[in-house]
């Protein structure tokens, strides 16, 4: 009876804990395999601990060039995407131009089609086009596709946003490039940042399309997928631990920055 | 803290469409310098519009904007000698008080501003409150700060847009006494906006009453509800009753009506319309200007008194004053507001009553317009 009231009393806890447990533990098992030590070339079962994928990561021949390649490419559509996906949504949320329900309604498209459609439209275009499949072509392809997403996270800041607060700060002296500068873009920076870390994360692990619009270049979820089929090299696991961690600890970080700046103003 | 050089705001012939619909019809307004000048009426009647057209926040279709001897119609608000405290205070989230109050010193490249960002704050009470951040203040903080944010500026004229409308009752009343100490003390010229009759009477030294894009009708407070010129005015600014009457001839200074059975006197000078024997006039008079004489008693009223018979028909007590509705024959829901100082026990609905007041007080109007006009909106 004492330990129905007591469940009764923790279940949101426990509920809550289950829920973590099911998104964590795929990362456990990624972390303790990435000290494992396989016999032959499967990295499936537990074998003994060992430190060596950790002291040599890039001990795998293109693995290491292939995460640059990627880590380059995210960058890059992340820059494209942000510059391009910001301006579309000042324009689409402040300005009445003829096409702009077409404009609006276009927009979301690519995040409702199948990527595999997008992915071999875009291969016929480019080959119809004669353009040399490689960086370039997986760079214009995420580009396009990381677009929407930072349209829409944008575009919600942007509504949201008072347009008073513009007019006060023409009121207080500010130009039209001081006005943006000092109060519309420091007010819209969360939606942009937000739709930068989405297309970064949406550029980074992309394999449906990069697959078609690479050639004979290899990103690092295509390394993955074509080392998966010949045995799983444990560098794998450690990368894939090592951008775990980075995350959580930029999360970390922001979260330590954010409590700091409320206290000091507290 | 103004600036000797300024002078008055003076629009000429401004006025605002947007597309078919008029905002502003063109009108001439003088502000002279350094007065508290108010803006009063209600939603969408263009009182908003004038004052952005000031600020520059709104481009008028005609007509010109100066502030003394400048033409500022053309310049952008950044250019121009004038700030504003938005409805709501538009204060910017992202920076904290301190930054929200220097935006406009550092702007025009003023480097070192602490020394002016920390006396206007204690100007305002909130040195306290400087490294907060806007959403961390309560809404009477928060005016404050908008306020403050613009007076730094030391501007020509500041403009205030219902700067009262979010706070509650209480501190409305202390603001209304704040700002009309601070503008005395700071002696720039305020030009307020606000649909509140009782904030405009209390604060400005002259108020401007628009209706449908016009200016119906300009005076110091007292004057606009002494010598209302409209029934709007006479019904936007505080209650105003309306008998129907009819002219009977002139008298000396006065002009005889007769309404119903009875006989009203009018000062010729209060009189709005042409004392054409025959014509029709609505004459109005204040419900606190009216006397109420049970009938029983009804000889005791002295001679030369206006006077109307009616019964009463409600009656409510609010402290300070009992507020009376009295059914007449001339007029229907006759209000009266009695001073409690002797009240007659007698007077109850149901009681048949006499209304009289002294003639001098009575006004007259042009009977062709509604006499409900302004009613709702003052509601």
């Amino acid at each position: 009876m004492a330990f129905v009231t007591w469940f009764k009393r923790n279940l949101v806890v426990i509920a809550g804990l289950l829920t973590l447990a099911y998104l964590l533990l795929p990362n456990v098992v990624v972390t303790v395999f990435s000290f494992n030590k396989p016999v032959g070339r499967f990295n499936y079962a537990w074998q003994e601990f060992s430190a060596d994928a950790w002291t040599d990561p890039c001990g795998v021949a293109d693995l290491c060039g292939s995460l640059a390649l990627s880590l380059q490419l995210a960058c890059w559509a992340t820059l494209g995407a942000t510059a391009l996906g910001t301006a579309i949504a000042f324009a689409l949320a402040r300005y009445r131009f003829r096409a702009r329900g077409a404009v609006n309604a276009l927009i979301f498209l690519p995040m409702a089609m199948p990527e595999v459609v997008m992915a071999a439209s875009l291969l016929t275009l480019f080959l119809n086009l004669g353009a040399q499949l490689g960086f370039w072509t997986i760079l214009i392809a995420h580009i396009m596709f990381c677009l929407s997403f930072v349209v829409t996270a944008v575009k919600a800041r942007v509504m949201s946003m008072d347009p008073r607060l513009e007019q006060a700060a023409q009121d207080l002296y500010a130009g039209p490039f001081q006005t943006f500068l000092r109060v519309t873009l420091p007010i819209a920076a969360p939606g942009i940042a937000a739709g930068a870390l989405l297309a970064f994360a949406l550029s980074f692990d992309d394999f449906i399309i990069t697959n078609f619009t690479a050639g004979s270049t290899v990103t690092f979820p295509m390394f993955v997928w074509g080392s998966a089929q010949r045995g799983t090299p444990v560098q794998i696991n450690v990368i894939g631990t090592a951008m775990f961690v980075v995350a959580v600890l930029l999360v970390l970080l922001s979260m330590v920055i954010g409590s700091r700046r409320t206290k000091s103003r507290a | 803290m103004t600036n000797g050089t300024g002078g008055d705001v003076r629009l000429t012939g401004i006025g605002k469409t947007y597309g078919s619909f008029t905002a502003v019809h063109p009108l001439d307004l003088t502000v002279p310098q350094g007065s508290f000048f108010a803006l009063l009426g209600a939603s969408g009647c263009g009182k908003t519009t004038t004052l952005r057209m000031i600020a520059g926040l709104e481009e008028p279709t005609r007509g010109t904007v100066h502030l003394g001897d400048q033409d500022v119609t053309r310049l952008p608000p950044y250019k121009r000698p004038v700030n504003t405290v938005f409805q709501s205070y538009a204060l910017f989230p992202h920076l904290d008080i301190f930054e929200n109050v220097a935006f406009g010193l550092r702007r025009r490249g003023i480097k070192s501003v602490r020394k002016q960002v920390e006396e206007m704050l204690d100007l305002v009470q909130l040195g306290e409150q400087a490294r907060k951040r806007p959403h961390q203040l309560s809404g009477g903080q928060q005016q404050r700060v908008a306020l403050a944010r613009a007076l730094i500026n030391h501007p020509q004229v500041l403009l205030l847009d219902e700067p009262l409308g979010a706070l509650d009752l209480k501190l409305r009343r202390q603001m209304q006494w704040e700002l009309k100490r601070i503008q005395t003390e700071v002696g720039i010229t305020f030009v307020h906006v606000t649909h509140d009759q009782e904030e405009a009477m209390t604060m400005a030294d002259q108020v401007a009453v628009m209706n449908a894009g016009r200016v119906e009708q300009l005076g110091t407070p007292a004057d606009l509800y002494e010598n209302p010129r409209t029934t709007f005015v006479a019904n936007f600014l505080g209650t105003s009753n309306f008998i129907e009457a009819g002219i009977e001839g002139a008298s000396g200074p006065d002009v005889v009506l007769r309404a119903g059975d009875g006989r009203l006197v009018l000062p010729r000078e209060r009189c709005r319309t042409p004392a054409t024997p025959g014509a029709k006039v609505l004459a109005g008079i204040r419900p606190e200007k009216i006397s109420l004489t049970h009938a029983d008693d009804a000889d005791s009223v002295p001679e030369g008194r206006n006077r109307i018979t009616g019964t009463i028909a409600d009656a409510a007590f609010t402290g300070v004053s009992t507020q009376y509705v009295v059914d007449s024959p001339v007029c229907q829901e006759f209000a009266v507001y009695v001073q409690n100082v002797d009240r007659d026990p007698r007077l109850v609905p149901g009681a048949r009553v006499v209304l009289h007041w002294n003639p001098a007080h009575t006004f007259g109007l042009d009977a062709a317009q509604d006499a409900a006009a302004g009613v709702e909106e003052a509601a």
